[in-house]
């Protein structure tokens, strides 16, 4: 096992290295000029302007330069600057990754349990109306636009009913707490400022909820197929015949074998809403990855660009890796060798 | 008091017309047509018939653990109390308690995901509460060393596919006894495993039976295997029982063709092979059972009558049969040599 961990953790910089050659190299032989982000329009048919910029951000080298000088900052952790933010990328996603966190974690922790509950419940009922609610509102879930149900539940929840609070991480005039882990909810928790994590939590309810349903979705019909598989093998019958209720039957013995299948899509749908999440971010005014990413890309902003990818490739990586390593907790059989 | 001394000891299962069905896409389709059994404290009932008589559907019909969606009538008694029809919660407290059931394939049989241990321990502790996690293990560990498992402090805490066949089955009997049943119910226990285990996995069989008196149902399809261990016997064809006797009866006074097809089958010591003979034809689906005898199609000595009635299980010489000829069936070739090995 350590062994195992010792490997995939000397692999992953190489890979990431690998990624960022390609997101880097593909980045540029797009058709689009990103000195339009750097020059207003106006200056643009002035070439000395050009020129220089063009000097000062080294577009005027060429590519294989500028390949190998990403390169070399990039291993000694440096993201370059952003030409939209002229900010560090590395300053910019640490800036924006956590409110992403927070809203992703909030999202699975929400999809996953309801996901889990319905999934157990329209299992235990099959073919009866429970089952079909439990279904429906999966499939609701995962099919419905989040553009669009975020807008509808903002509207309702919000301007309509007032129960939860509108955009944003916090109220307009409102301070963040103190960063430790960047996560208002926690941080405020940790400042012990219980006001200040009712009103985190109020802005966070609706757009994790929102993403979250959408992972309900995948979780309940993951469960609720890979329950009814399990509540057919033999074993099943064994602990019924030991005069275990069927309580103990589908929670303790059915589910924990039902598990073990969902894991290996819990860790990558994580992933995925890291970079993924960026509908409702949009829709919920959340300074996450996800909007970052996109402006970095309509700007054909590179350094941001592999920035992001980096970010989720690393997200994609790390859940892989916790993914085997619960893995080989929760399935006796398998065993990591390095 | 004086004259129940002389009442005959209640059975410790009765079964009375017992009948089983299951649902399927035209309706039901009845898999146990009646089945009348008795199986007295401590003593082996041996339940023989190839795949698909009805002998596992019986006995899983009375714990109520047939597949969801399946019909059982008649009558299960279980120390006089009726198990058919018997609430969910109150039949929980006889299966694992005062039932114990083996199942054919130990490795499926066992959760894979817990250990041995803990699945014994929570055999335990689903029927006393009072027992700590802890002493469930230690218990379990003295069960595995009961049934010979060697290194069972070991083995408590091994999962289900570190064990070899032989050894989970061992396990398994270890987790059926846990709460020191009356009645063990064993359906196919050797089937899975070889020849040299399968005497040994009955031995522990025999032995736990006399050391716990234990009532034991022995499920099998292969007449070897009762021969040696089993009081009475029940053959079983097309979901009734074709013929009932004590153990030597039937294998050296049967007057049932199937009973006979079954010995003739048999691979004996003192044989060469060569004259094994197999039934012909394969049983009959429950979804499409020939009317009269079900036996009838594949049935050597069959006649007219056997396609149109089906035939009554009747006292016939020291056996009950259900044939229309049990009274007149042509003797055997040579029925000493029938059945070899000493009983």
């Amino acid at each position: 096992m350590l062994r195992y961990l010792l490997r995939r953790m000397v692999a992953m910089p190489l890979l990431l290295l690998g990624i960022a050659s390609v997101v880097f190299l593909l980045s540029q032989v797009t058709k689009g000029d990103p000195l339009s982000a750097l020059i207003p329009e106006r200056m643009m048919s002035n070439e000395q302007v050009v020129a220089t910029v063009k000097a000062q951000w080294g577009l005027d080298r060429s590519l294989p330069e500028r390949y190998l000088i990403y390169m070399g900052r990039l291993v000694q952790g440096d993201l370059g600057t952003s030409f939209s933010t002229r900010r560090p990328v590395s300053t910019d996603i640490a800036g924006r990754l956590p409110a992403t966190l927070e809203l992703v974690i909030a999202a699975m922790i929400f999809g996953c349990t309801s996901g889990i509950g319905l999934g157990i419940i329209a299992a235990r009922f099959k073919n009866t109306f429970a089952d079909s609610a439990a279904r429906i509102f999966a499939l609701i879930g995962s099919s419905l636009p989040v553009f669009w149900s975020g807008l509808i539940l903002l509207f309702i929840f919000s301007v309509k009913l007032g129960w939860v609070s509108g955009p944003g991480r916090l109220d307009a005039r409102t301070e963040p707490p103190p960063g430790i882990t960047g996560l208002f909810t926690v941080d405020s928790l940790l400042a012990g400022n219980m006001p200040l994590f009712l009103e985190a939590l109020g802005h966070l309810i609706l757009p994790a909820f929102v993403l979250g349903w959408s992972v309900t979705g995948i979780v309940t019909r993951l469960i609720r197929s890979s329950l009814l598989e399990a509540l057919n093998m033999d074993y099943i019958r064994t602990a019924r015949a030991k005069g275990a209720p069927e309580s103990v039957v589908i929670l303790h013995h059915a589910l924990r074998n039902a598990l073990i299948p969902s894991l290996t899509i819990l860790g990558f749908t994580f992933a995925y809403l890291i970079t993924g999440a960026v509908l409702t971010e949009t829709i919920f005014s959340w300074p996450g990855i996800g909007s970052y990413a996109v402006s970095a890309a309509r700007s054909l902003d590179y350094p941001a660009i592999v920035g992001v990818t980096l970010v989720g490739a690393m997200a994609f990586l790390l859940a892989n890796l916790v993914t085997d390593v619960t893995y080989a907790f929760a399935n006796p059989r398998v065993k990591l060798e390095g | 008091m004086q004259h129940d001394m002389h009442l005959a000891p209640p059975p410790l299962l009765e079964i009375a017309g017992l009948r089983a069905s299951f649902r399927g896409p035209n309706g039901y389709a009845e898999a146990v047509r009646g089945v009348d059994l008795t199986l007295q404290p401590g003593k082996v009932l041996g339940i023989v018939g190839e795949s698909g008589s009805g002998k596992s559907v019986t006995m899983m019909a009375l714990l109520q653990l047939l597949p969801g969606g399946s019909k059982v009538t008649g009558s299960a008694k279980f120390r006089g109390r009726e198990l058919v029809g018997m609430a969910a919660d109150e039949m929980r407290h006889i299966r694992g308690k005062q039932i114990g059931v083996i199942f054919q394939d130990p490795l499926s049989a066992f959760n894979p995901v817990l250990t041995i241990g803990d699945q014994i321990a929570e055999a335990i502790r689903l029927h006393d509460r009072t027992v700590s996690k802890r002493e469930g293990l230690e218990r379990a560990e003295h069960l595995l060393d009961s049934v010979a498992i060697p290194q069972p402090k070991r083995r408590v805490s091994q999962y289900p596919y570190e064990f070899s066949g032989g050894m989970r089955q061992r396990a398994m009997i270890a987790m059926a006894i846990a709460n020191s049943p009356d009645l063990l119910i064993a359906d196919e226990p050797t089937t899975a495993l070889d020849v040299t285990v399968q005497a040994q996995i009955l031995d522990l069989l025999q032995r736990l039976r006399e050391e716990l008196g234990i009532g034991l149902v022995l499920i099998t399809h292969d007449l070897g295997v009762v021969a040696g261990s089993a009081d009475e016997i029940a053959v079983m064809y097309g979901g009734r029982i074709v013929e009932r006797g004590a153990v030597e009866d039937v294998f050296y006074r049967t007057r049932h063709p199937y009973t006979r097809g079954l010995l003739r089958a048999m691979p004996r010591v003192e044989d060469d092979g060569e004259d094994l003979t197999p039934i012909e034809g394969t049983p009959p689906s429950i979804w499409a059972r020939p009317g009269g005898c079900a036996f009838h199609p594949r049935c050597v000595n069959a006649q007219q009558i056997c396609a149109e009635v089906d035939p009554e299980l009747r006292p016939a010489l020291a056996t009950a049969s259900a044939c229309h000829f049990a009274a007149s069936l042509p003797p055997l070739a040579a029925p000493s040599e029938l059945v070899g090995a000493p009983l």
